[in-house]
Formats: structure tokens, C-alpha cells, sequence
């Protein structure tokens, strides 16, 4: 009798546990419903739409995802970073041109060495605003004018080159025809630095620096080390953005593509809060994706463009107007 | 009492770190114009004989639009905000006029420029004051819708043609006297009007009170979203009369005309000493910052720099000059 209440008192808890798993979870699964009706509707008006359909969504999506990364990791330990497009266009064009009739072996060393630039350029933005105690939007802002620099230093025109193996990394399928190999790579990426970082006792840090500040404080988290090192994984994956545009479009640029800002967009769709501690990475990188998806269906329908860049400024506006309505609802109940 | 309780200020004040620190604290706008003055003066000795009647024009032509675009987001950032769609705003406007010039004419080109820049500030002050969505997601959103709507707006425009109306181009890049820019004329009565409002006027006491703690201004009475309705109106206006100049000045008539002076406006306000938190600042400090920042980069293109380097110092100097600013001005 007593096992059978138990199992019970188990399914019951696990069914507990999968409630407020869902709870804890509920934008990202809306966004993945929402992200489901879309391919759906994707498919029905334009019944072509198939298996090169969604590996290009895959590789047009790539970079902005890391950049969503990125920005999400900043935003979720309290700070914004707006030079993440620049440090982007850097490190690729230092990819590009590092590349260049380099061979394939070589290419390896050039991305362990972008990569170790990366963490340094986040270090830097870190360690400025950590130190200088101006406010992070203040700072970033002006480092994104330094690194669109140094990115013209490097490259004054679109060139370089990318190795053959990095390109055919994110071109085509794995296995079978839908799973992309963009799609693939991002997800390990991700899976690899983010769900570790977010586990370990930085992680908890960079969440509870991000919700209370000096309750962090009280707490013993070292703060200043955890802004900056939560930078420092801004760096990493800005660089890995860097690195799938040299690799998706073959060549470096260094002019900053819209990068920036629409990772704060995706961010804020992806049920992170510009106030900090609340959110993670997956929710944001959907957001990529419906976003992208959105501008692919408006061009199926044969809408204007430019009308397209007026739905996803509307998105943006109207999804962010329901998760604060939400929450002044939540906070009023 | 803190003043004679500081052993170095009583014997000595002008020899006193402390006394320094606390007249900068008190008028950031001192250290600001001795900046300015510096960097005038490394002018002169790179390139002897560039300061005159000539660069002034050139420098006030310019310096005037990225003030107006910094004063849209000075009063934003006094009370927390931002207005990452002045850009936007600037360019849709000078490009509507100049579309608009050659059918209608000018008066109601700027008519509906000035309406539809109302009606996309008004859009944003209903999103940021009433559903209390981030202004720099909401601005950053209208900024898209307004782009969008403006290239649609161009496609439609194809065969009529553009062009920038001699009003603008009179205002925009015209002098008076040969020395005095034109749009000094508008200029002027705008940076009185904006001085005078948030010193003298409940509207600006608002601003600085919301910004400053917005419980307590809403326990006070302040209505804070009529005040800030009114305040992103207040400031697409004022983005779009920036947008006629700067369509005057460059005789040109795009919808990103404007988007390149975004980042330098948030800059020229944040040099000028208004916090991004809200609650302190002034306009008198920006206009300042704005001169610094179009004649750092005057300096920096007389030093034949080539473009990415102007980037870099411009970046590292914008770093600098706010550290240097918030550490001086700090509490502590």
C-alpha cells in the first residue's frame, strides 16, 4: 500500500515538477508554439517551402543567434552591450583575412586564436565598465565606434576568405534532410558554454548580480569579477558570430551589420528582462528564428520589403507590450 | 559645515582638489567649455591659421543639428529614458518635405512631416508611459516602423522626384553676414525655449521628478504618463525640425540621412553631463557636449587620420571624457 502511495506521491511530484518546470518556462514554450504555427502557415502558403527552405532560415539565422547569445548573457546579468555587431564585423574580417590562402590546418589555429580575441575584446568592454563606473550603454556605445574601427584597420573593403571546411561546417544537412548543419553547430555551441556556464556558481552570480545587485553583494558575489566575466562570454560568442559570418558569407566586412540592435530585440522577445536576472539563451534564439521566419512568409505573401521591416518593428513593440502587461497583472495580483 | 570641516579647503581654497571636485560637481559645465577650449586651441597648433570666421560656420552648421538630436535625448534620459528613434524621425521628416516641396509645397510638407513625427512620438509616449515598455525597446521598435513606412513612401515617390526646398538649404547651410549660420535662427529660440522650460516651468520640474524617483513623483500627484505622452511628441518634433536642417545642410533627402547622428547624440547628452538614470543633467551641458564632439572630429579629420582611426579615438575619447566626468562628479 505504502509503495503504491509513493509511486503515486512520485508521479504526483514529478507532475509538480513538470507544472513549474513549464511555468518557470512558459514564454519559451509560447514562443515555440507561435514558432510552430508559423512553419505551419509557412508551408501552406507556399507548399514549395521545404527542406532548402529551412536550411537557408538555418544559415541566415546563425549569426544573429550568437549575437541574441551574446547579448542575452549581458542583459541577463544586468548590463546591455551595443557593440556586439562591431566586435562581430572585427572578428570576422580578422578571420577572413587571417584565412586567406591559408591552408585548412591553418584555419584551426585562426579560429582557437579569434576566438581568445573574442574573450579579450569582452574583457576590455568588461573591465571598462567595471572600472570607469559609467554606465554600460555609455560605454559600449563608444567601444562600438573603436571596434568598427579596428575592423576598418584590419580590412578597408569587403575580402579575405574563409576555409573550405568552416563553410561546408554550416552548409547542407546532417543525417537526414531536416536537420540543417547550422542549426546543428548552434545548438551544440550553445549547449556546450551555456547550459555548463549556466549551472556552475558563475552562472548563479551572473543571474543574482542581475536581479538584486547588492543583494548579490551582501551575498559575497564578487560583483565587479562577475559583470566582467559575464562580458567575457559576450566576447566569446560575438566572436563565434564573427566567425559564421566569415564562414556563411566567405568573406569578411568591416562595416557592422544590424546586429546589435536586433539582439536586444530578440532578447526582449525571448522573455529576457532589460532589468536583468530573469531569462536564458533559448528563448531569444526562437525569437531569432520567428523573426527571421516572419520576414521569409512577407515575402512569400509578396508584401512590399519594407513593410516587412514595419512588422517586425511592430512585433518587437507589440510582444514586449504584452510581456509587460503580463506583468504588471502578475504584480497587481 | 562640510566646508570647514575639510582641513585643505580652509587654508587654501583654490590649491584644494576637494574645492575643484565640488565647483565641477556643482556646474559640470566649467571643466566642459575648459575641454572645449583645449581642443580649440590643439587645433590652432596642428594646423595654424584653420580657426577662423569659416570653421566656425562650418563647425555651428553642424554642432546645431547634433544639439537638437541631443536635446531630444537629454530630456528622455532625465526622466530614464531614450529615443534611439531621432534618426528615424530626422530623416523621415527632411525627406518627406523634400517629396512634398515640388507638388504641394513647402509649408505643407512640413505640416505633414511635423504630423506624422508627432503622431510616431505620440505612438512611443503611449508604449513607454501607458503599457511601460522599455523606451529603448519602444523607440528602437518605432524607429523600424518609421524607416519601414518611409521607404514605402519613397517607392511611391519614384516618379515625382526629390528636392530639398531653398527654405531648408537658406536654413540649413546658409549664412547671414557671411559669418552667422542661418540656423542659428532657429536654433537659438528652440535652446532658450528648452533652457527656460526645464529650469522655470512645472513641465520641466516633472521631468527631473520622474526621472529622479518615479514612486515619489506618482505619490505627489505627478500624472507620469501625460508627462511622458507629451515628452516623446515633444521630442520626435523636435527630431524632425533636426531633420529639416540636416536635409538644408547636406542638400540631400534620404530616409537614413539622419541614422549616422543617433550614437553621437546619446553621447553629446551623456558628455554633457545628463545621466542615462534619469533625474540629472541639463540641456546647457549638452549643447556644450555637441560642440565638443563635432569639433573633436573636426581635429581628428585636420590630423589627417584615416577613417578608422578617427573611429578609434572618437570611441576612446567618449570613454575617456565620461570616466574623467563621472569621477569628478561622483558622491563619494
Amino acid at each position: 500500500m505504502s509503495a503504491m502511495t509513493d509511486s503515486a506521491a512520485a508521479r504526483g511530484r514529478s507532475a509538480d515538477a513538470l507544472a513549474s518546470w513549464a511555468r518557470r518556462n512558459s514564454w519559451t514554450l509560447g514562443l515555440l508554439g507561435f514558432l510552430a504555427a508559423l512553419l505551419t502557415f509557412t508551408k501552406i502558403v507556399q507548399p514549395s517551402y521545404g527542406m532548402p527552405g529551412i536550411q537557408g532560415l538555418a544559415i541566415s539565422v546563425l549569426p544573429l543567434a550568437l549575437a541574441t547569445v551574446a547579448q542575452a548573457i549581458v542583459v541577463i546579468s544586468g548590463g546591455i552591450d551595443l557593440s556586439i555587431g562591431s566586435i562581430m564585423a572585427l572578428t570576422s574580417v580578422i578571420a577572413a583575412s587571417l584565412m586567406e590562402g591559408q591552408s585548412e590546418e591553418f584555419g584551426f589555429a585562426v579560429i582557437i586564436g579569434v576566438l581568445l580575441l573574442g574573450l579579450a575584446f569582452g574583457a576590455v568592454n568588461g573591465i571598462l565598465v567595471v572600472l570607469t563606473r559609467v554606465p554600460d550603454i555609455v560605454v559600449t556605445l563608444a567601444m562600438s565606434f573603436v571596434w568598427a574601427g579596428c575592423a576598418l584597420l584590419v580590412l578597408k573593403t569587403p575580402g579575405g576568405d574563409s576555409v573550405d571546411w568552416l563553410r561546408q561546417l554550416i552548409l547542407g544537412s546532417l543525417f537526414v534532410d531536416f536537420i540543417p548543419k547550422a542549426a546543428v553547430v548552434l545548438v551544440v555551441i550553445v549547449g556546450i558554454i551555456w547550459i555548463p556556464l549556466r549551472r556552475s556558481r558563475l552562472g548563479l552570480s551572473i543571474y543574482s548580480i542581475g536581479s538584486n545587485r547588492l543583494a548579490a553583494f551582501r551575498s559575497g558575489v564578487a560583483v565587479g569579477r562577475t559583470r566582467i566575466a559575464a562580458y567575457v562570454f559576450m566576447g566569446l560568442f560575438a566572436a563565434l558570430g564573427g566567425l559564421s559570418l566569415t564562414a556563411s558569407t566567405g568573406i569578411g566586412t568591416p562595416v557592422p551589420g544590424p546586429y546589435t540592435l536586433m539582439s536586444v530585440a530578440a532578447v526582449v522577445l525571448g522573455g529576457v528582462s532589460l532589468a536583468g536576472g530573469r531569462g536564458g539563451v533559448f528563448g531569444p534564439m526562437v525569437g531569432v528564428v520567428i523573426l527571421q521566419l516572419i520576414r521569409t512568409d512577407m515575402t512569400f505573401l509578396n508584401f512590399d520589403p519594407n513593410l516587412a521591416v514595419v512588422a517586425q518593428g511592430i512585433i518587437l513593440i507589440g510582444v514586449v507590450m504584452v510581456g509587460s502587461l503580463v506583468q504588471l497583472r502578475r504584480t497587481h495580483a | 559645515m562640510s566646508e570647514t570641516a575639510r582641513p585643505g579647503s580652509a587654508r587654501n581654497p583654490w590649491l584644494s582638489w576637494a574645492a575643484w571636485r565640488g565647483l565641477f560637481r556643482d556646474r559640470p559645465i566649467i571643466p566642459l567649455v575648459g575641454l572645449l577650449g583645449l581642443l580649440v586651441v590643439v587645433i590652432e597648433l596642428v594646423r595654424p591659421g584653420m580657426i577662423g570666421p569659416e570653421w566656425a560656420g562650418v563647425i555651428l552648421r553642424a554642432a546645431v543639428i547634433l544639439a537638437i538630436l541631443a536635446g531630444c535625448q537629454t530630456l528622455t534620459m532625465l526622466t530614464g529614458g531614450i529615443d534611439l528613434s531621432v534618426g528615424a524621425v530626422a530623416s523621415m521628416s527632411g525627406f518627406v518635405v523634400a517629396t512634398l516641396a515640388t507638388g504641394p509645397g513647402t509649408p505643407a510638407g512640413i505640416a505633414v512631416a511635423l504630423a506624422v513625427a508627432a503622431l510616431a512620438g505620440l505612438l512611443s509616449g503611449i508604449g513607454v508611459g501607458v503599457f511601460r515598455v522599455h523606451p529603448l525597446i519602444m523607440t528602437l521598435g518605432m524607429s523600424l516602423v518609421v524607416l519601414g513606412f518611409a521607404n514605402v513612401w519613397q517607392l511611391q515617390m519614384v516618379q515625382t522626384g526629390t528636392g530639398v526646398p531653398d527654405l531648408f538649404r537658406w536654413l540649413g547651410s546658409g549664412l547671414s553676414l557671411g559669418i552667422v549660420p542661418n540656423s542659428l535662427l532657429v536654433f537659438v529660440p528652440l535652446a532658450v525655449l528648452i533652457l527656460v522650460a526645464l529650469r522655470r516651468t512645472g513641465y520641466g520640474r516633472l521631468l527631473y521628478a520622474i526621472g529622479d524617483n518615479p514612486v515619489a513623483a506618482r505619490l505627489s500627484g505627478a500624472r507620469g504618463w501625460q508627462v511622458l505622452v507629451a515628452l516623446y511628441v515633444i521630442s520626435a518634433l523636435l527630431a524632425a525640425v533636426a531633420g529639416f536642417l540636416l536635409a538644408g545642410l547636406t542638400n540631400i533627402a534620404a530616409v537614413t540621412l539622419a541614422d549616422s547622428y543617433v550614437l553621437p547624440s546619446v553621447a553629446a547628452a551623456v558628455i554633457g553631463g545628463t545621466s542615462i538614470m534619469g533625474g540629472r543633467g541639463g540641456f546647457g551641458g549638452t549643447i556644450v557636449g555637441a560642440l565638443i564632439l563635432t569639433v573633436l572630429s573636426s581635429l581628428l579629420s585636420a590630423l589627417g587620420f584615416p577613417e578608422a582611426v578617427r573611429q578609434i579615438l572618437f570611441g576612446s575619447i567618449i570613454v575617456a571624457v565620461a570616466a574623467a566626468y563621472t569621477r569628478i562628479t561622483s558622491e563619494s
